[in-house]
C-alpha cells in the first residue's frame, strides 16, 4: 500500500511539470509584452527602461529558459508578484483558497449525498415511475448550461421571492453579528452557489451510479446471495452497494476538474471572493503571474483530488493494491 | 425507428434552418436599435415575441441570427476535434509502442486540465473572437475522442482482414483510415455528437462571460450577459435564450443517446 501510494504520489509531477508547461507556453504565445501591460503608455517610462524591466525578470531570454528559471523558483513557492498591484501571488492565492475550498467541498458531499441515492434507486427500481422521472432530469441536467441556472437562481429566489442574498459571502455587517447569526449569512450565502455548482455534476453522477449498480447486480456474487435467500435490502447493501460504491468514488475523483472550471463562471457571477474569481481577473487584467499562479493551484488541487480518490479506491478494492506492489 | 433519434433530428433540423433562412425567419433587424423610452426593455408581446432587450433590439431575431454562431460553433470544433481525435487515436493504437505512451500521456493531462481555463486563457490572449472560440474548443477536447478510436484500433489491429491486408502489402497509412477506421466509427458517431452539445455549452459560457461573441453581433450566450445586467427587471432576456441552448444541447444528447442504442445491441437487450 505504502509503494502504491508513493507510486501515485510520484506521478503528480510530470503531470504538474506538462500541464504548467502548457499554460506557460500559451501566455508567451500572446501579443504584448509584460513591461507594456505594467508601464502602459506612461511616456516617463522609456524603451530602454523597458529594455532593462525585461533583463531584470529575464524576459528577454528564450521561453524555455524562462520556464526553466519559473519552475527554480515555484520550488520555494514563489510565484513572483502581480502586474496590477505588486502583491505576491501566493499571498493572493492563498487569502481566496479558503472560499474556494469551501464552496468545493460542500457541493462535492452534496453531489455525493444526492446522486448515489438516486443512482441506487432508479437502478433496482428499473423502468419505473421514479427510474423514468431521474431519466428526464439527468437528460435535462447534461443539457441545462450552468451558468444560466445560476442566473435563474438569482432571479428566482434572489429578486422575485427575496429569500437568499445573490453575491459576496460575508457581506460587512456580519463582523457586528455573533458567531452564530454569522454561521447562519455564511449559509444563506453558500446556498445559490452551492445549488449552481452542484446541479451539473448531479446529473453525471446520479447517471453513473445507476450504471454501476446495474453492473454490480448482474454479477455471479449477487446471483448466488439472492439464492441463498437474503433479503433484497441485505443484498443491495451488503453486496451491491459496497461494490458499486468502488466506481462511483473514482468518477467524484474524475469530477474534480468540471468543478474547479466551473468555479471561474459562479465565483464570477456570485461575487463570490475565491480563486475562480481571481482567475478570472487575472486573466481579464493579463496579470501573467497571477494566472499561472492560479493556473498551477488549481492544477494541483485536481491532481489532489485525483490522487485521493485513486488512494481511497485502492484502500477498498485489495486488488489494485496488489497489483500495485507488483 | 429510435424515438429518442426522431426528436433531436427534428429540433436540430428545425434550428440548422431557421439559422440559415435567419433572414426569412426574423421579422427585425437583429442589429437594428431603437433608443426611445418605450422601444427599450419591452415585455414580450405579439409584435416581439421575446420582447426587446436594453437597446430596443428584437429579442427574437437576435436569437434566430445567434443561432447561425452557436450550432457553426459547435459542428466546427466537433468538426477539429475529430479530426485530432481520430488521426492521433488511430496513430496510437495501431503503433502502439513509444507513439501511444507519448499520446496518451498527453491525453491524461487534457483529463486532468481544468480545460475551462486554458481555453479563457487562450482566448483573451489571442484576442476574444468567434473563429478563435471554434478553434480552442475543438483543441481542447479530442482527448475523449482520442482515447475512444484507440481502444476500437487495439482490438481491430489483431484481426484477420488487418493481416490480411498487411501481407498484400498495403501502407499502413491506407490501413489504419481505409481498412481499420470505416469499422471504429460507430461508437465516435455517438462520442461526436454529443460533443456538439458540449461545445455549444462551452461557447455560450464563453460568451456570457464576454469572450465569445463580440458586440454588436450576438450568439446565445451574449444576449445573456445583458440578461444579467437587468436581471432584476427583464426576465424575458434570461429565460428565452437559455432555454434555445437547453433546448438545442438537449436534441444533440438524446439524438446522440439514441445513436448509441441502435449502435449497440448490448444495451438493447438490457432495456
Amino acid at each position: 500500500m505504502k509503494r502504491y501510494i508513493a507510486k501515485r504520489l510520484l506521478l503528480i509531477i510530470p503531470m504538474l511539470i506538462g500541464i504548467s508547461f502548457i499554460m506557460f507556453t500559451v501566455m508567451h504565445l500572446a501579443p504584448g509584452d509584460t513591461a507594456s501591460i505594467k508601464y502602459g503608455m506612461n511616456p516617463e517610462v522609456s524603451g530602454s527602461a523597458r529594455a532593462n524591466f525585461d533583463k531584470m525578470y529575464d524576459l528577454d531570454k528564450p521561453v524555455l529558459v524562462q520556464y526553466g528559471l519559473w519552475v527554480k523558483r515555484l520550488i520555494s513557492l514563489d510565484f513572483g508578484s502581480s502586474l496590477i498591484d505588486d502583491q505576491a501571488v501566493m499571498a493572493k492565492i492563498t487569502s481566496r483558497l479558503p472560499a474556494t475550498l469551501l464552496l468545493q467541498i460542500i457541493s462535492l458531499f452534496i453531489i455525493f449525498l444526492i446522486a448515489v441515492p438516486i443512482g441506487v434507486i432508479s437502478a433496482v427500481k428499473r423502468n419505473s415511475f421514479f427510474d423514468r422521472i431521474m431519466t428526464i432530469f439527468v437528460f435535462i441536467g447534461y443539457a441545462t448550461p450552468s451558468f444560466w441556472l445560476a442566473l435563474l437562481l438569482i432571479l428566482f429566489f434572489g429578486f422575485k421571492l427575496g429569500w437568499l442574498p445573490i453575491s459576496g459571502m460575508s457581506p460587512w455587517y456580519t463582523a457586528y453579528l455573533d458567531s452564530f447569526d454569522r454561521t447562519k449569512d455564511l449559509i444563506a450565502h453558500l446556498v445559490l452557489p452551492v445549488v449552481a455548482t452542484a446541479f451539473g455534476s448531479l446529473a453525471a453522477l446520479s447517471r453513473y451510479s445507476r450504471s454501476s449498480v446495474i453492473e454490480v447486480m448482474n454479477e455471479n456474487y449477487v446471483l448466488t446471495a439472492r439464492a441463498k435467500g437474503l433479503s433484497s435490502s441485505r443484498i443491495v447493501t451488503a453486496h451491491i452497494l459496497k461494490n458499486a460504491l468502488l466506481s462511483i468514488i473514482t468518477i467524484m475523483g474524475l469530477s474534480l476538474p468540471a468543478l474547479i472550471s466551473g468555479s471561474f463562471i459562479f465565483e464570477t457571477i456570485f461575487a463570490w471572493p475565491g480563486m475562480g474569481r481571481l482567475g478570472y481577473e487575472a486573466i481579464m487584467n493579463y496579470d501573467y503571474p497571477v494566472v499561472m499562479g492560479v493556473g498551477v493551484i488549481a492544477t494541483f488541487l485536481t491532481l489532489i483530488g485525483i490522487f485521493l480518490s485513486d488512494i481511497a479506491y485502492a484502500f477498498v478494492d485489495p486488488r489494485i493494491r496488489v497489483g500495485g506492489e507488483k | 425507428m429510435n424515438k429518442r433519434i426522431i426528436f433531436g433530428i427534428v429540433i436540430i433540423f428545425v434550428m440548422t434552418l431557421s439559422a440559415v433562412l435567419a433572414p426569412f425567419v426574423a421579422r427585425y433587424d437583429p442589429l437594428k436599435m431603437d433608443l426611445s423610452e418605450d422601444a427599450r426593455l419591452e415585455k414580450p408581446s405579439r409584435e416581439h415575441f421575446f420582447g426587446t432587450d436594453n437597446l430596443g433590439r428584437d429579442v427574437f431575431s437576435r436569437m434566430v441570427y445567434g443561432a447561425r454562431i452557436s450550432l457553426s460553433v459547435g459542428f466546427i470544433a466537433v468538426f477539429i476535434s475529430l479530426g485530432m481525435g481520430i488521426f492521433l487515436g488511430g496513430i496510437s493504437g495501431y503503433y502502439g509502442g513509444w507513439i501511444d505512451s507519448v499520446i496518451m500521456r498527453i491525453v491524461e493531462i487534457m483529463y486532468c486540465f481544468p480545460t475551462f481555463f486554458l481555453i479563457m486563457m487562450v482566448i483573451t490572449f489571442l484576442g476574444p473572437s468567434i473563429v478563435n472560440v471554434m478553434i480552442v474548443i475543438g483543441l481542447t477536447s479530442w482527448a475523449g475522442i482520442c482515447r475512444l478510436v484507440r481502444a476500437e484500433f487495439l482490438s481491430l489491429r489483431e484481426r484477420d482482414f488487418v493481416q490480411a491486408a498487411k501481407v498484400q502489402g498495403v501502407s499502413n497509412f491506407r490501413i489504419i483510415f481505409r481498412h481499420i477506421l470505416p469499422n471504429a466509427m460507430g461508437p465516435v458517431y455517438v462520442s461526436a455528437t454529443l460533443s456538439v452539445g458540449g461545445a455549444i455549452l462551452v461557447e455560450s459560457a464563453l460568451s456570457f462571460l464576454g469572450l465569445g461573441i463580440q458586440i454588436p453581433e450576438a450568439s446565445w450566450g451574449s444576449i445573456l450577459t445583458a440578461g444579467k445586467v437587468y436581471i432584476d427587471y427583464a426576465w424575458w432576456l434570461t429565460l428565452f435564450p437559455g432555454l434555445a441552448i437547453l433546448i438545442t444541447v438537449l436534441s444533440f444528447n438524446l439524438m446522440g443517446e439514441g445513436l448509441r442504442e441502435v449502435l449497440d445491441p448490448k444495451l438493447r437487450e438490457r432495456k
